[in-house]
């Protein structure tokens, strides 16, 4: 895979509940601020344009199908979308760019979890014969793995909370679209009684509306529209089994794999966006990743601050991107996850110009 | 850009119903047939590339995370394409993009549906907020469409029937098809209910479960396999809104621009005379002359007259065979259906089609369209790189 620049990204806030907002409507205004920003008006004017959703949250065949609606796609546009989170949309679209077919796409993903149950939901995910019957849902699976790691002492209620307060500190002073933030002690998160135990409510992510949209080319391009931008130096991702059973879920073996790939320990890694929807599993993504205390992890307070589902893994790219872009630090490791229990992991390398 | 080449191929058996298999079953059996094919093991593929249409046909969300195993993904990249009915080609093009762009050597992709797991009518109909409840299903949404093609065409009102006879003759001929009906006639099918007016009962596609798979590898691999390597001259892919002003429904602009895009790339400025044959998604009858038009095989207006000469129809002897597999008329596994196009076009230009191979075929057109005909995913492979 070439090199890729990242020239821009914008999201929107992550709102427990959009009300009447539709899915066009969430994504118009996050493409505007991204293409603006770097000059251009809509899709006529890059090359290629990919879209990452889920039919599920609005409950609609073809739910992406309205989305073509807020690009301004005539005359007709090259144009591709995975049901998957937009992070897979940026992949598909750096495939167009390295094979020379396009020389900058837009990319964006969107996600109105209010209308329905998204931990119920998403049991719909699981093998249709022996576990979607069971309507096992996320939340509970998470909490079965967390069990798994308490139970064998790979970390402790504490530092299950002590994730979930930096969560909150980093989104207060970072991340104005955060859904929560604020200041709370370890102490005070103990307090709180079990949700789905070991899970506290705190330890998961909350469900959020909105949408996040990118603008990335080649590095020649980027030089010639004379804007900030980060490159994107390696980037992989790897699926894991689906049962559950006969995984170690006190790994993310995907993650490890995806890293070594992506080249994450050819330098240092001074800030890591990790989309870990459950406290526990920053931890196993963190070591997945080699990460120590030289790495400010999840500096806008990663997805327990808010998660836009199918696009909280390209945030996470795009908060790396922007804290490049703006000559804060100089190489980041972002990550997306998808599927129960961190089945699916994508690991990219970012770096300054 | 790289070059890349199908180097296998496998299908499944497309039936109402495959109750014998899951839907894992279902995957993995198209995808080990591709694997026998190349002559290869699961430790060749690199990366496998899924694509489905709506995940409500079957009721399993990003399914790709519970077909993970069957498709031996374990420690591989897997992405999961969805661009409506267009899947099955799209799927195939951003495959081919693995290997074009030089990151992966040899990829495996796999399209299915199941659609006796569900009621695709249903899945494409539930209401939603804002808009209004358009409880009509593919064949309500496009019969008007078909209808002002008609009367702008003055097409002789019985080319629908024509197609549906074609492909159901060529299809006779394909054992691996759903619908098999060598003893159709024009009066059977002129004689079938009619549901969405101008389209009878068998102008219409069936509803199938069916899985295909392609493994896609680069020059150097490709080169090794035990079968002739399909070259991919050109992949193309085009969407343009459901509504606009000025929308043209009937001939649109998406699948023209789509054409004339993979049309250059493949150095094709006459297609029915360089391409040898075609595999066109047709799931109504009538989508064959208007296609035709679309795609550059004759002048606007003019379609309906390559069918009723029997230009498309291997058994008349004609010029540009279309649909020689039978189609998505006689085989309709949505999500597949595309890719299927895609598959049949290069087992053509590899020689092995069987009985309903076109002589001497070297180059074929590969088309799939989806949405309310918006979304367009078409390849051109031959013989020659």
């Amino acid at each position: 895979m070439k090199d890729i620049a990242i020239v821009s990204f914008a999201q929107s806030d992550c709102r427990r509940d959009a009300g009447a907002c539709n899915e066009v409507e969430l994504i118009m205004p996050v493409i505007e601020q991204a293409m603006q920003a770097v000059g251009l008006n809509n899709s006529q004017d890059v090359d290629f344009t990919c879209s990452g959703s889920c039919d599920y949250q609005q409950g609609a065949a073809f739910a992406f199908v309205m989305g073509v609606d807020a690009l301004g796609a005539v005359p007709p546009i090259k144009e591709s979308h995975v049901e998957m989170d937009a992070a897979w949309a940026l992949y598909e679209s750096m495939l167009k760019i390295s094979m020379g077919q396009a020389e900058s796409a837009l990319i964006y993903g969107f996600g109105k979890s209010s209308p329905g149950e998204l931990p119920t939901v998403l049991s719909q995910q699981l093998d249709p014969y022996y576990l979607a019957p069971l309507w096992v849902d996320s939340v509970s699976l998470a909490a079965l793995q967390a069990r798994v790691l308490l139970d064998r002492g790979l970390l402790s209620e504490q530092d299950m909370a002590a994730v979930v307060a930096r969560s909150r500190a980093n989104a207060k002073a970072n991340n104005p679209h955060a859904q929560l933030a604020g200041d709370v002690s370890v102490e005070e998160l103990l307090a709180e009684s079990p949700w789905v135990a070991p899970l506290r409510k705190h330890d998961c992510c909350p469900i959020s509306d909105g949408a996040s949209a990118m603008v990335i080319c080649t590095i020649e391009k980027a030089r010639a529209w004379g804007k900030p931008y980060a490159v994107i130096r390696g980037i992989d991702h790897r699926m894991e089994s689906h049962n559950i059973g006969a995984r170690d879920l006190t790994r993310s073996v995907s993650t490890e794999l995806a890293a070594a790939q992506a080249g994450v320990d050819r330098g240092p890694v001074e800030v890591a966006e990790l989309y870990a929807p459950f406290s526990h599993q920053e931890i196993i993504l963190s070591q997945a990743l080699g990460l120590d205390d030289s790495t400010e992890i999840n500096p806008s307070g990663g997805v327990l601050a808010g998660n836009l589902m199918m696009a909280s893994g390209l945030s996470r790219i795009g908060e790396v991107a922007t804290r490049i872009m703006s000559g804060d630090v100089r190489r980041g490791v972002a990550h997306a996850t998808s599927g129960p229990c961190l089945q699916h992991n994508l690991v990219a390398v970012l770096e300054a110009a | 850009m790289q070059y890349a080449a199908v180097t296998g191929i496998g299908q499944t058996q497309y039936k109402a119903r495959r109750g014998d298999v899951s839907i894992a079953g279902l995957v993995h059996e198209a995808a080990q047939n591709a694997l026998d094919d190349a002559g290869l093991g699961w430790d060749a593929i690199e990366a496998v590339i899924i694509g489905k249409a709506p995940d409500m046909f079957e009721g399993v969300i990003m399914p790709e995370v519970y077909l993970a195993d069957a498709l031996g993904c374990s420690g591989k990249p897997m992405l999961r394409v969805h661009t409506a009915g267009s899947v099955g080609g799209s799927t195939a093009l951003v495959a081919a993009s693995h290997v074009q762009s030089g990151t992966f050597r040899r990829v495996l992709t796999v399209t299915f549906e199941k659609q006796s797991e569900s009621n695709a009518m249903w899945a494409l109909s539930n209401p939603q907020p804002f808009s209004p409840h358009l409880n009509a299903g593919a064949g309500g949404y496009f019969a008007p469409i078909m209808r002002e093609y008609m009367r702008r065409s003055g097409a002789p009102w019985d080319t629908g029937i024509k197609v549906a006879v074609k492909d159901r003759l060529h299809g006779s001929r394909n054992p691996l098809n759903h619908l098999q009906m060598p003893e159709i006639t024009m009066q059977e099918v002129e004689e079938s209910p009619m549901l969405w007016d101008p389209i009878r009962f068998l102008e219409s596609c069936p509803s199938s479960d069916g899985a295909c798979a392609m493994v896609i590898a680069d020059e150097g691999l490709a080169k090794e396999g035990p079968k002739a390597p399909v070259w991919i001259r050109g992949g193309a892919m085009r969407s343009e809104p459901t509504m606009y002003a000025g929308r043209d429904e009937v001939n649109p602009q998406a699948g023209r621009d789509c054409a004339a895009d993979v049309y250059a790339q493949a150095g094709i400025d006459d297609p029915r005379k360089q391409l040898d044959c075609a595999e066109v998604y047709v799931p109504f009858s009538w989508y064959e002359p208007m296609w035709l038009e679309n795609l550059g095989f004759a002048e606007e207006g003019e379609g309906w007259k390559l069918t009723m000469d029997g230009a498309t129809s291997l058994d008349e002897g004609g010029d540009i065979p279309w649909n020689c597999s039978g189609g998505v008329l006689c085989s309709n596994p949505i999500g597949a259906s595309g890719m299927i196009r895609f598959a049949e076009a290069a087992r053509q230009v590899r020689g092995d089609a069987g009985a309903h191979q076109v002589v001497g075929a070297r180059t074929a057109l590969g088309h799939a369209y989806g949405g309310g005909a918006q979304f367009y995913a078409m390849w051109v492979v031959s013989v020659d790189k």
